[in-house]
């Protein structure tokens, strides 16, 4: 089961001895990988595992400092991702990037226009319309991509790999903005292309995605691949050992800790805006409320709403009891409310400014005097929380840009606890951070509301759902369709509600 | 073990400090170097009267320099402040020469109404939602016509070094005996562009907003009311200027000012000020401010007319911005 047997003609593309080299650090390690004809290929590993970076350097996007990469049984050096492409490697990688103000089609055929002076666009909307005819996607082709959600974006990256000739498809962490239903069409899709012989390199860091339906399985590490395994011969346990080198347990929470009667420390009544629907609900003392739902079911555009974000048309937010009006978030952060948002470093962060200027940014008049900040005290407390939430920082003065996901996300709970906010919303709070990373946030989440916050938890993942929720909400189309119990939860269950209307 | 640790980081945090302050080191080495060039080639360069020369030309492009910095770090722009400098120099000295309005309260007025205008900017950009960049261009039409309106397009005189009001100038400007007070006028207040910068509540904000305003107004923080101030602020700085060009050049014509502000934008970009926001400093922009004067009494040392400083200073901008670009990438990198 070597990696090295390229006698086998079954296989397409492989990968010998590649090394790649960034300003001192060794990205990939002698790297060894072949991709059959027909086969799903998962690679799997953590964050900075080197995943991207090995997709990266087979697209034509990286040159490998040395290494052969064989092709078709002849050695290959591509300068451009366009000599990939026009050679049979298509891929999709993770930062794509869709120019917002063009429609679908003309993304997808940037470069490839009609030829001619003037444009015309009814031969590349045909074209995308068969694509997006084949994903069973609900786009038209003369969509501004800037007007759709994150999910229908991912989905346009992907009708733009399919729009090429290969033999060869990578893709790049594709579900990450995925919705349950839009996974399952893209896996049809991807079946459907290993029956017709293509090989296919599927990254991600979902195992459940990795174990359903890929043939064999990759693990990467610090820049190694540390094992290639047949799928079927293999278990869940067995691939995260060799990601992380420990065990982790990712058991859902068996019931809830909460007293009956806990107090209410907010409750939200008839909640109505442009995306919201007569919202109401109740977040206890101690509590963490999960919100499941897919992506656009309105989760989000709730939570802007009670810190202000957003316009309210209509309803009531109660605080312990008392009516609030939350007009910006100027109100909602006096009222003792902090929101962590899932895109950390457009809608988070100041991510040219160091982990002090982060930490005390909602607090920093309790820093100061007479409008003079006291450097001493923000660098004692800042000192302070790095410690308590063991961030990872070089110095508390280091640029927060330079700071991995999840220690970003650290940043902004220390912002939050800084504040003393009682009331926490983390939305998708360990989107795009890795396995280790994860837990040490469910700890925290966890620690957090031992220590008497409350927190409104809104997750993509039904095992972030499940694991950490002591009551579930499912959102589906802007309204809520059911709010379950812990006990009685059930991935099947919440997967109904947040798919169905009540 | 642990101590060597902290060491390691303390150096490794030093290293990124120096990264970060290699522009503004550059500045300063190029503002020597060019100094020493034009001593070497120039006529009568290296006189004190030149220094003194370099000095005077520095202030009024200096405040506004000053002011402005302000407004990029937070990460919008300020294209009145030319304008808006020249129109209350313009009332001030309406209300001086026509009105009779004593010289010290004239001088007040004419910070006032710099102020007033940054307000304008202020609320139109943070309340009404206007881009920087286009309410800003409306404000540097509207101040240069008011200007013109006020004082019915009259050349505005202030008093000169024999008039009895003529001690302002011996305040903001040079003493009889030729000593550069304008020096000391720009210096007190580069001071407190500095502390207010980087010691003010106020200060941080702007970098928070420049680098994310998204962040900051999620974080519970009044947005509008910050951005506001930080463009009224500008607009003091403006006030501020124009009280020295008014004791610099006496004389202030309606209708002038337009393109002073993209030199004092150019001074804070020379800096190291980034136009994106939420990276500059005020020391940065003074040296900015320095190196174009330099440049400016240089060329014409040596002989070369406007055209010249014109040109070189256009070079000057391009190669401070490619710096910056390298410079980030290699920050990147590290």
């Amino acid at each position: 089961m070597s990696a090295n047997t390229s006698s086998d003609n079954s296989i397409v593309l492989q990968m010998i001895d590649v090394d790649k080299h960034f300003a001192g650090v060794n990205a990939l390690k002698k790297c060894c990988l072949n991709l059959k004809k027909g086969e799903i290929h998962g690679l799997i590993g953590e964050n900075g595992a080197g995943k991207s970076t090995l997709a990266k350097t087979l697209a034509g996007i990286y040159q490998p400092d040395s290494g052969r990469i064989i092709f078709n049984g002849a050695d290959i050096q591509f300068k451009s991702p366009k000599e990939a492409q026009k050679t049979g490697i298509s891929s999709v990688h993770q930062d794509f990037k869709l120019m917002n103000h063009l429609t679908a089609a003309q993304n997808i055929f940037i470069g490839r226009e009609s030829k001619g002076f003037v444009l015309n666009d009814n031969t590349i909307n045909q074209e995308t319309q068969k694509l997006f005819d084949y994903l069973k996607i609900p786009i038209y082709p003369t969509d501004k991509v800037g007007s759709l959600t994150l999910s229908k974006q991912q989905m346009i990256e992907i009708a733009k790999a399919l729009s090429f000739v290969f033999s060869v498809l990578i893709l790049d962490e594709p579900s990450t903005s995925l919705t349950e239903p839009e996974i399952a069409k893209l896996f049809n899709v991807i079946r459907g292309l290993k029956e017709k012989g293509i090989a296919i390199l599927y990254i991600s860091h979902r195992m459940e995605e990795i174990m359903e339906f890929t043939d064999r399985i990759t693990v990467m590490r610090d820049g190694e691949i540390i094992t290639t395994l047949n799928t079927k011969d293999t278990n869940t346990n067995e691939i995260v050992n060799a990601m992380i080198g420990h065990t982790i347990y990712e058991e859902p929470k068996a019931h809830s800790n909460i007293a009956l009667d806990a107090p209410v420390v907010l409750e939200v009544k008839n909640l109505v805006s442009k995306d919201v629907k007569n919202v109401s609900f109740q977040l206890h003392k101690g509590e963490i409320v999960g919100f499941a739902g897919l992506i656009g079911a309105g989760r989000t555009e709730t939570a802007r709403l009670i810190i202000g974000a957003d316009p309210i048309t209509g309803g009531e937010i109660y605080r312990n009891s008392k009516l609030v009006h939350i007009k910006s978030p100027v109100d909602a952060v006096k009222a003792g409310i902090g929101y962590l948002s899932e895109d950390k470093i457009r809608l988070g962060l100041a991510a040219v400014l160091p982990v002090t200027d982060n930490v005390v940014l909602a607090d920093l008049e309790h820093f100061s005097k007479f409008g003079v900040v006291d450097d001493k005290k923000v660098k004692a407390v800042t000192s302070e929380y790095v410690d308590k939430l063991s961030i990872k920082t070089l110095s508390i003065n280091q640029l927060v840009r330079n700071l991995s996901g999840g220690n970003q996300q650290k940043v902004i709970i220390a912002r939050w606890l800084v504040k003393n906010s009682d009331i926490l919303i983390f939305d998708e709070p360990t989107k795009g951070i890795d396995v280790g990373a994860k837990e040490e946030i469910y700890k925290l989440m966890n620690k957090l509301v031992a220590a008497g916050k409350s927190i409104i938890m809104i997750s993509s993942e039904l095992q972030e759902i499940l694991r950490m929720s002591d009551r579930i909400y499912c959102m589906y189309e802007g309204k809520i369709t059911a709010s379950v119990d812990i006990q009685e939860a059930s991935q099947e269950l919440i997967m109904k509600y947040i798919t169905t209307r009540n | 073990m642990k101590e060597s640790t902290i060491g390691k980081k303390e150096n490794a945090a030093k290293k990124r400090f120096q990264l970060a302050n290699l522009q503004r080191i550059l500045a300063l080495g190029a503002v020597v170097i060019l100094y020493i060039f034009f001593s070497l080639f120039g006529t009568n360069f290296s006189s004190t009267t030149t220094l003194i020369n370099i000095l005077d030309s520095t202030y009024y492009i200096g405040f506004m320099a000053l002011g402005v910095t302000f407004v990029i770090i937070s990460g919008g722009i300020d294209l009145s402040i030319g304008t808006n400098m020249m129109c209350s120099a313009l009332i001030g000295g309406y209300l001086y020469s026509v009105c009779h309005v004593p010289m010290g309260v004239s001088l007040a007025i004419i910070v006032v109404i710099a102020t007033l205008f940054g307000l304008l900017n202020g609320f139109l950009i943070s309340e009404l939602k206007l881009p920087p960049f286009i309410a800003t261009l409306g404000v540097m039409m509207v101040t240069q016509g008011f200007g013109a309106i006020i004082t019915k397009v009259q050349t505005q005189h202030f008093p000169s070094n024999f008039d009895v009001n003529g001690w302002y100038k011996s305040v903001f400007y040079k003493t009889q005996g030729g000593f550069p007070t304008g020096a000391i006028y720009t210096g007190l207040f580069f001071l407190l562009a500095l502390f207010v910068l980087n010691k003010t509540r106020f200060g941080r904000y702007i970098y928070a907003i420049g680098s994310n305003e998204e962040a900051v107004r999620l974080s519970g923080i009044d947005v509008a009311k910050w951005k506001t101030l930080t463009y009224t602020i500008c607009g003091f700085f403006s006030g501020l200027s124009a009280i020295v060009y008014a004791a610099t050049y006496t004389t202030v014509i309606p209708g002038t000012g337009n393109g002073l502000e993209l030199k004092a934008i150019a001074a804070a970009i020379i800096g190291g000020t980034s136009l994106t926001g939420g990276i500059g400093t005020m020391f940065g922009t003074m040296i900015g401010a320095f190196l174009m004067s330099i440049l400016n009494n240089g060329l014409m040392s040596m002989g070369f007319q406007a055209q010249y400083q014109l040109f070189f200073t256009g070079i000057v901008i391009v190669l401070a911005v490619l710096l910056d670009i390298y410079r980030s990438k290699k920050f990147l990198k590290d």
